[in-house]
């Protein structure tokens, strides 16, 4: 059982969108199964359906057909406190505009999960110091998101994302708001905190810096997976696609 | 005497109910979603080990206590003090409206106990139903009629306010949803909100309203308004117009704070900032 044990898995996952009178078919039966500790980045044109199955695996949405299991766990069977306890504890979410809550200091940002989690607040403020120290921002843990800038408002939400010890971290389009050496570095401290704390990385994204950091790369098209590659054969497929600069 | 007690009373009550239902309701559907699970058990032996998201405990584990979001939400009022404002000025005119008639009706009652006649006359003039014999001066259908009015015009208004907010704040509840917040925290967090501005304006209206009534009294009727009174009922007055204004503010919270619990995450993410 260890053996095939998946963190996450999907399975035949379609999802169609109703736009007025047009269906608008997202995803066209996705199947995917992800290894405990893995770094995969799903990778694809913008509309081609990979935000879309990003929201299923975060069980932010529901698949018009097809099942997603987080832990062996068809989370379409979970009621709302189960769906509350999963993000809270068991996925960390990190997206592309940040979604820091404006009102809160990044300290404060960073302590929420935990207090939804029951955490006593003396202990929630340690840790989220002790986070936003990781991220290197411990000097900064007083300021608003607006005191902020794009680069740090990531490095919270990830400090944010990582609260609560999540197994699994979802991150959509973790870079697109951000320029390229910030990206860069990012990139970086996501893969560092996965590899240090054995933390599951799903990443949706288009950008190709993801694709060195990652253990497999997800290829999607059409709201259908294209192929699947491991890094060993992503070196050789990134030197004909990525333009050297 | 106040102002036909018995009235507001039934309205009064009428408001409580209706609250009480919605929330009644509103809690009943959380407790079915809850119960309407019949493959909780299949999928634990299905998946074939046991799974640390399922579990009796799991509402338990996911918290709010009452002293943090007493804290967010008074940060939240902090932070859009100017929209928190405007909708607490809304609360404050009606309740200081209601203060005012309701107060000079005190004012009336306490002059016409004297029974001078020359004070009834003046009353008479002024438009109280002074009929000879009466010891209360009723205000007139037509008064309460714009009393009930003026409330209505309120509750439309915060709710539209209200809606507004809650729209403004859709990412950040998506966001605190994302992180786990529970439906009934989000509901939490806005009642509390309009709770203390309900209690705001309430206070405000209410000492505002009593103010001006008791400013006009002495105008219109000399010093003998004021030695006359009975200022236990002013006090009541005044009182249950904070009172109404509290409970106004959390009737108008309720659909759009509703609207904002039950919202999915992934709805309130699409939405541009």
């Amino acid at each position: 059982m260890i053996g095939s044990h998946n963190i996450v898995r999907v399975s035949g996952v379609t999802k169609v969108f109703h736009l007025g009178k047009v269906e608008l078919e997202a995803l066209r039966g996705i199947d995917l199964e992800i290894a405990p500790g893995e770094y995969i980045s799903i990778m694809g044109p913008s509309g081609s359906g990979k935000s879309t199955l990003f929201n299923m695996i975060g069980g932010l949405d529901k698949p018009t057909s097809g099942k997603v299991f987080i832990d062996e766990v068809d989370i379409a069977q979970l009621d709302a406190y189960e769906l509350a306890w999963l993000r809270c504890r068991k996925i960390g979410y990190i997206f592309q505009t940040f979604n820091l809550i404006q009102v809160m200091t990044a300290l404060e940002n960073v302590t929420l999960p935990m207090i939804f989690a029951g955490m006593g607040n003396d202990l929630a403020v340690e840790k989220g110091l002790r986070l936003l120290e990781l991220v290197g921002l411990g000097e900064r843990f007083r300021h608003k998101p607006a005191e902020l800038s794009g680069g740090q408002q990531q490095r919270v939400a990830i400090a944010r994302a990582m609260a609560n010890d999540p197994a699994i971290i979802l991150a959509d389009e973790p870079t697109g708001n951000l320029d390229l050496t910030t990206g860069g570095e990012i990139i970086e401290l996501l893969k560092r905190l996965s590899q240090e704390r054995g933390a599951t990385v799903i990443s949706a994204t288009h950008d190709f810096k993801m694709l060195s950091a990652s253990d497999r790369v997800v290829w999607i098209r059409d709201g259908r997976i294209d192929r699947i590659e491991d890094r060993e054969q992503l070196s050789i497929s990134v030197g004909q696609i990525v333009p050297r600069p | 005497m106040a102002p036909d007690w018995s009235t507001w009373e039934t309205w009064l009550a009428e408001v409580g109910t209706v609250s009480r239902v919605a929330t009644l309701w509103y809690s009943s559907h959380l407790t079915q979603r809850r119960i309407a699970n019949p493959v909780r058990e299949e999928i634990q032996t299905v998946s074939g080990q046991p799974s640390p998201i399922k579990g009796p405990d799991i509402a338990r584990q996911v918290v709010l206590p009452f002293r943090k979001s007493l804290e967010i939400s008074v940060k939240s009022l902090r932070v859009r003090f100017f929209r928190s404002l405007i909708t607490t000025m809304t609360l404050v005119l009606a309740v200081a409206f209601v203060g005012f008639v309701w107060v000079s009706t005190d004012l009336a009652d306490g002059l016409l106990r004297t029974g001078d006649s020359g004070v009834l006359q003046i009353l008479e003039r002024v438009g109280y139903d002074v009929r000879p014999g009466t010891t209360a001066a009723g205000s007139s259908a037509k008064d309460r009629w714009i009393v009930a009015l003026s409330l209505l015009v309120c509750v439309v208004g915060i709710v539209n306010a209200q809606l507004m907010a809650v729209t403004e704040r859709f990412r950040e509840i998506g966001t605190i949803k994302c992180l786990g917040a529970l439906d009934s925290f989000v509901l939490r967090l806005f009642l509390l909100e309009a709770g203390m501005q309900g209690l705001a304006g309430g206070i405000m209206g209410a000492v505002l309203g009593g103010l001006v009534a008791l400013v006009n009294g002495l105008l219109r009727y000399g010093f003998s308004a004021w030695t006359e009174v009975s200022w236990g009922a002013v006090g009541r007055s005044l009182g249950l117009a904070a009172l109404v204004g509290c409970l106004l503010s959390l009737v108008g919270v309720l659909y759009p704070a509703i609207v904002a619990a039950r919202m999915q995450p992934v709805e309130a993410m699409r939405v541009e900032e």
